[in-house]
C-alpha cells in the first residue's frame, strides 16, 4: 500500500471537496483495491466540513431556544413552566439516534407535492434531506441540554447579585441584560462546553440514522464507514476519524476557551470558573 | 394469536388490530425490548468493573500503569462513542478469528489479507460457518456488549475516580495514623464512602448508556429500532395485514418507551440518592438531618 506524493496529490485535489457535491470532485468514490492510504485520510477529512455544519448551526440557533426555554422553567407562571419542562423532559430523555428516525419519518409523511397556504405553495422536499431536517433535530435536542444546563445555572445565581440589581434599579430587560443573563453564562460555561462537545460528537449520527446521504456526500464517519467496509480492514480509517474528532474537541474546548476567559475577565484570576479537560460527563 | 384471525381481511377494526399486534413479528419486536434490556444489565456492571480497574489504574503508582489508564480515561472526551461502537466489534472480530487462525491452522500458507479481503481458514471462523443461527447472534451480542463495556468503562472510570478524590482526605490520614495499610485504607474507610458522591455521576451515565442502546442497531442486533423499521414499512398485498407506512408510529412507540424507562429510572435514583444520604457528611445529609428535627 505505498503512495508516492503524485496519487497522493490525485487523492486530494478529486476527494478535499467530495463531500460538498459530485461536481466539486471525483464522481464516483474510489472503490475496493483502487483505495488508498492518501484518499482516506482526505476524504474523511473532507466529511468533517458536515460535521462541522450541524454543529456549528445547532449550536448557534440552540443557544437562543434553550435561554428561551430556561427562563421557561424558571418562570413563575404554569403555561410558560410545563411546555418548557416538557419540551425538556422529551428530548432528554429519549435517545437522540431514535428521535432522528423518528422526524425523518414524520417529514417523508409530508405531501410531496408540497403543501399550499393559499397562493403559496410549501416546498416539502427539501425538509427530509439531512442538511435540514438532521439539523432541526439536533437544534431541538441540544436546546433542550442546554436548557436544562442553563435552567441549573439561572438557579444558582448569587443572591445579592439579584439584591444589588434591584437596589440599582434595574427591571425588566435591562436586569435581564446586565445581571442575570452574564452570570447564568458564567456559571454554565464549564458545563455548556461540555454540551458543544457531545453535540458535536452526536453529528456523527446523522447519516447512521435514517437520513440518507444524498449522491454520497457524507461527514467523516460516513466516509470511514465506507472504508472500513470497502477494504475490510477498521484499522485505518476509525483511528484516523478519531484523531480528527480529536482535534476538533480540543478546537472546540479552545474556543469555548476563549469566551470563558471574557466571561470571567472581572474576576479574579483565582475564582475563574474553569473548564477542566475531565469534567463529569453531564448530559 | 386469537382463535378468530383467520382471515385478516374480513375483520372489524379492534379484532384486526388486536391479531395484528399478536403476529409472530410482532412477538420478535416485544422479544427485541428484552435484549435491550439484557444489554443494559449486563453492560452496566462490566462497565463498572472496567471503570473500577480504570480508575485504580488512574491512581496507580506505577506510571506506565498510569499512563495505560489515564489514556482510557481521556479517549472517551476526544472520539465520538459510536467511532467505538463501530471499531471495537470489528476489530475484535478479526482478532479473534487471526488468532484462532495461527493456533488452529499453522499450516495454512497464503497471508491473512489478500487486498481486501480477510482471509483466515474455516476452522478459525468464529463462530463456524456450521454453527447454527444462535450462535451468530450470541456471538453479535457479545462483541456489541465488549463494545459498550469499554465505551461506558471510560466514563465510569472517570466518575470513580473523582469519587474517589472526594472522600474527606482527612479521614484517609487517620486511618493512616491509626496504622492501617493502603490496602485497608482502601477497602475500609474509601471503598463504602465513595459511593455517595459517585451515585450522581454514576446515574447520569446510566441515562447515557440507556440512551445509547439504539446504536444496537449499527451493531446488527435486531432491537427495537430494527422492528420498528421492519415491520413499520409500507405492507402491500403479499402480506395478510396489509397497511400503509406505519413507521412514525412504530418509533413514537420506540421513544415511548426510551422515555418510559429514562423516567423510571430518574425516580429510582432520586429515591437511592436519598437513601445514601442518610448520615453523610454532605449538603445532602445535612439537609435530610435537618428536615428530620
Amino acid at each position: 500500500m505505498s503512495v508516492d506524493l503524485a496519487t497522493c496529490y490525485e487523492s486530494f485535489s478529486g476527494l478535499i471537496l467530495r463531500s460538498l457535491g459530485r461536481d466539486l470532485g471525483d464522481r464516483v468514490l474510489p472503490r475496493g483495491l483502487e483505495i488508498n492510504v492518501c484518499d482516506q485520510v482526505f476524504l474523511i477529512a473532507s466529511g468533517l466540513v458536515w460535521n462541522v455544519y450541524f454543529a456549528a448551526l445547532a449550536l448557534f440557533f440552540g443557544f437562543f431556544l434553550a435561554t428561551a426555554v430556561a427562563l421557561g422553567k424558571a418562570s413563575p407562571s404554569k403555561w410558560l413552566r410545563k411546555p418548557a419542562e416538557w419540551f425538556t423532559f422529551l428530548f432528554r430523555g429519549s435517545p437522540l439516534f431514535v428521535q432522528f428516525f423518528f422526524v425523518y419519518e414524520a417529514l417523508v409523511l409530508l405531501p410531496r407535492a408540497g403543501i399550499e397556504i393559499g397562493p403559496i405553495t410549501l416546498e416539502t422536499q427539501w425538509m427530509t434531506r439531512a442538511w435540514a431536517g438532521a439539523l432541526f433535530v439536533l437544534f431541538l435536542n441540544t436546546s433542550a441540554y442546554s436548557a436544562e444546563i442553563f435552567y441549573g445555572a439561572l438557579k444558582s445565581i448569587p443572591k445579592g447579585d439579584i439584591e444589588a440589581a434591584d437596589a440599582y434599579g434595574l427591571t425588566g430587560w435591562s436586569k435581564f441584560r446586565r445581571v442575570v443573563w452574564p452570570t447564568m453564562l458564567r456559571l454554565a460555561w464549564p458545563s455548556y462546553t461540555n454540551e458543544a462537545i457531545f453535540l458535536l460528537h452526536a453529528t456523527t449520527l446523522v447519516f447512521f440514522s435514517a437520513f440518507p446521504a444524498w449522491q454520497q456526500m457524507g461527514d467523516a464517519l460516513y466516509y470511514a464507514n465506507y472504508f472500513a467496509s470497502q477494504t475490510f480492514n477498521p484499522f485505518i480509517a476509525y483511528p484516523l476519524v478519531g484523531f480528527y474528532f480529536i482535534l476538533l474537541t480540543l478546537l472546540v474546548i479552545g474556543l469555548f476557551g476563549l469566551v470563558n476567559r471574557r466571561l470571567n475577565r472581572h474576576l479574579p484570576r483565582k475564582a475563574r470558573a474553569k473548564f477542566r479537560f475531565k469534567p463529569q460527563y453531564i448530559r | 394469536m386469537f382463535s378468530f384471525c383467520t382471515d385478516p381481511s374480513t375483520l372489524p377494526d379492534w379484532q384486526w388490530m388486536a391479531c395484528y399486534l399478536t403476529t409472530a413479528s410482532h412477538f420478535a419486536l416485544y422479544r427485541s425490548v428484552l435484549v435491550v434490556l439484557l444489554l443494559l444489565a449486563l453492560a452496566a456492571p462490566l462497565a463498572l468493573g472496567m471503570g473500577f480497574l480504570g480508575a485504580l489504574a488512574v491512581r496507580s503508582a506505577n506510571r506506565v500503569l498510569k499512563g495505560i489508564g489515564t489514556v482510557y480515561v481521556s479517549m472517551v472526551r476526544g472520539v465520538p462513542d459510536i467511532i467505538f461502537f463501530l471499531f471495537v466489534p470489528f476489530a475484535i472480530d478479526q482478532g479473534v478469528e487471526y488468532a484462532r487462525h495461527r493456533v488452529l491452522c499453522p499450516d495454512w500458507d497464503q497471508p491473512v489479507r489478500q487486498g481486501n479481503d480477510f482471509i483466515v481458514c474455516p476452522a478459525a471462523k468464529m463462530p463456524l460457518a456450521s454453527d447454527p443461527a444462535w450462535m451468530h447472534d450470541v456471538w453479535g451480542f457479545t462483541l456489541a456488549l465488549i463494545a459498550f463495556a469499554v465505551v461506558f468503562g471510560a466514563f465510569a472510570a472517570n466518575t470513580l475516580n473523582g469519587a474517589m478524590n472526594a472522600v474527606p482526605k482527612a479521614q484517609l490520614e487517620t486511618a493512616e495514623a491509626y496504622g492501617m495499610s493502603q490496602r485497608q485504607t482502601f477497602r475500609r474507610i474509601l471503598m463504602p464512602q465513595m459511593w455517595v458522591y459517585a451515585l450522581p455521576g454514576l446515574s447520569n451515565l446510566w441515562m447515557i448508556l440507556t440512551k445509547a442502546t439504539p446504536l444496537l442497531f449499527l451493531l446488527g442486533i435486531q432491537d427495537v429500532v430494527f422492528w420498528a423499521r421492519e415491520l413499520g414499512g409500507q405492507k402491500t398485498g403479499h402480506y395478510a395485514y396489509t397497511h400503509p407506512d406505519w413507521r412514525v408510529w412504530y418509533f413514537l412507540g420506540v421513544l415511548a418507551f426510551y422515555l418510559t424507562l429514562t423516567w423510571g429510572s430518574q425516580k429510582f435514583f432520586d429515591r437511592l440518592m436519598l437513601r445514601l444520604n442518610r448520615g453523610q457528611a454532605t449538603a445532602g445529609g445535612e439537609a435530610l438531618r435537618k428536615a428530620a428535627a
